[in-house]
């Protein structure tokens, strides 16, 4: 398993991901963080980065603590709050590990682009070799440790790999300016459609 | 802490209609200390029945309309923040009204007090901070009407506000509150007692104005609220049901505290309100500014749902402006922004911290 060699990434709040995104913003930028949970990122790029943090949460309950804890968090659906934003409005648009749940994935990338210079956009995906395996030797829907739900209760509506989306960025023409692949805490370096867990891209309208 | 009222009086007021009222007064309380920068004042603005007296408790043991969010450790927290409230201009609790006397006459004003606006209301605090030597207010706060004052701080002094919290309020008074109020101000004007405005050697319209107290009780309550607290249960003594004794009491207790003619003054400021000035869209009359804003509604609030809210909300975000905004789950209806403490002090307390690291920013 080559990928279990690549370089360590640095971990924020437990997650790979959160650690690249921590490190891609620079200092000072405006950043809106959709799905933004507790707040728990936006408060550290807020404090450590100095950024114009800003979230939107459709949980109420995870919203009070992300309000409560200092960031302007609205409760919003993310497939209907980005109509409201003037063009380029933000430096990055953050979309982590939602695109897989959200019910018009095309049209929530577009809003994203037009409403953010960048957006950084973070999937598990679906191409993993324990997701092929399980689904093959069980002939059942995959629950793996990437995707961990019964598929009755799974808040994952598209399945997306690494290729399907940079086909995608292609035929749309988005320009993927860095990608990065994890598994666990390192980075992936070789055939990351088959060892990538989670891909996290940086992407802008052409 | 044992807090009282105070007054502070001003030459002159100049209206938005260009009327001058001369003198003026301004009653207040204050909560906490301000620093020596002058950075951490927080202004409290009032609902439409409420007064100067927002925290601590008066000498006669009555706690502040927003006692339970006011003081250390508290959502406005008086170890780190000066919390300022004083009494609406028209009101009936120290600040001058229609029942003040108007000096040029030696009578009360009644009915010939001059028509006022939120902006006016406004105004009158600008200057009584303006007298505390407060250049910015870390923030403006407050509920109902006390939304629309915040708004209009925003909009008239967006360099003097570095924060601004409306709660269960809205950008303009819809058909169905304008409704409401004037059904409270017909049931008061209908009472012969009112007599033209005229009352104050004789009886004041208590009838009346408790009709219309009761009515304004309704629609700060909703409906799972009432079947709470009421359903269909009757009282032992007097047979009438709970609901209607509770209502006559709270008309009754009203009267004994509140000027029929601020009722009429008031109420009719907050339905001139509209902070678009007749335009579709609110995006216009907000100016783009520093200004950050947290936006409360409550899912039962139906005398000022959330889509009013929500609007204010829309139209900052089409500015881009730092904004949160949150529906607190409640089924106390309007009352609920006075009665759903905890989660509005966590709510405030880490936007506040937030600001004050924002405004060292800058």
């Amino acid at each position: 398993m080559r990928g279990e060699h690549g370089p360590l990434v640095h971990e924020l709040f437990g997650r790979g991901d959160y650690g690249l995104i921590s490190e891609i913003v620079e200092p000072g930028a405006c950043v809106l963080d959709l799905g933004c949970g507790e707040g728990e990122l936006l408060a550290w790029l807020a404090g450590n980065k100095n950024v114009d943090a800003r979230g939107v949460e459709i949980s109420p309950a995870k919203l009070q603590k992300a309000i409560a804890r200092g960031v302007s968090a609205y409760q919003g659906d993310i497939e209907s709050c980005l109509a409201d934003y003037p063009d380029k409005a933000f430096d990055y648009v953050l979309l982590s590990q939602t695109l897989q749940e959200v019910r018009h994935p095309m049209q929530v990338m577009r809003d994203i682009l037009r409403v953010g210079r960048k957006a950084i956009v973070a999937f598990p995906n679906f191409g993993h070799y324990s997701v092929r395996l399980a689904h093959l030797f069980n002939g059942r829907a995959p629950k793996t440790k990437l995707f961990p739900y019964d598929w009755w209760d799974s808040p994952n509506i598209h399945f997306l790999t690494v290729d399907d989306f940079e086909i995608l960025a292609a035929r749309e023409h988005w320009q993927i300016e860095r990608r990065y692949f994890l598994s666990g805490t390192r980075e992936v370096k070789s055939m990351p459609n088959l060892m990538a867990e989670v891909a996290v891209f940086v992407v802008s309208q052409v | 802490m044992v807090v009282e009222t105070q007054i502070r009086r001003f030459d002159s007021i100049e209206l938005e209609s260009g009327v001058v009222i001369a003198p003026v007064d301004v009653a207040y309380e204050t909560y906490g200390a301000l620093n020596a920068e002058r950075s951490n004042a927080i202004l409290l603005v009032h609902a439409f029945s409420g007064d100067a007296h927002a925290g601590g408790v008066d000498k006669d043991g009555q706690k502040g309309w927003w006692e339970n969010m006011i003081g250390p450790g508290k959502g406005f927290d008086t170890n780190k923040y000066f919390v300022i409230c004083s009494n609406v201009l028209g009101g009936c609790k120290g600040s001058t009204g229609p029942i003040s006397i108007h000096a040029a006459t030696g009578k009360r004003y009644g009915m010939t007090f001059p028509v006022i606006t939120i902006g006016d209301m406004v105004r009158l605090q600008k200057m009584l901070i303006d007298s505390m030597g407060v250049r910015r207010l870390l923030s403006v706060a407050g509920g109902s009407m006390g939304g629309m004052q915040v708004l209009e701080w925003a909009v008239k002094y967006p360099e003097a506000v570095a924060s601004a919290i409306p709660i269960a309020s809205t950008a303009r008074h819809s058909a169905q509150q304008i409704a409401f109020n004037e059904v409270g101000r017909q049931a008061i004007m209908a009472d012969p007692d009112w007599n033209g405005g005229d009352y104050y050697d004789g009886k004041p319209p208590a009838r009346g104005l408790s009709v219309a107290r009761m009515v304004g009780h309704i629609t700060y309550m909703s409906d799972a609220s009432m079947r709470e607290k009421f359903g269909r249960r009757l009282r032992e003594d007097n047979g009438i049901f709970e609901v209607e004794s509770y209502l006559r009491y709270r008309g009754s207790q009203f009267v004994d505290r509140f000027d029929a003619n601020s009722y009429l003054y008031i109420t009719k400021a907050m339905d001139l309100f509209d902070l678009g000035q007749g335009a579709q869209s609110l995006v216009l009359a907000l100016p783009k500014s520093r200004t950050r804003f947290l936006v409360i509604s409550f899912t039962s609030d139906w005398l000022y749902p959330s889509y009013q809210s929500l609007e204010i909300v829309s139209a900052l975000r089409r500015r881009n402006q730092d904004v949160a905004y949150i529906e607190l789950t409640s089924n106390y209806g309007h009352d609920a922004f006075l009665v759903t403490v905890e989660e509005q002090a966590e709510l405030i307390g880490g936007f506040l911290t937030r600001t004050i690291k924002e405004a060292s920013r800058v």
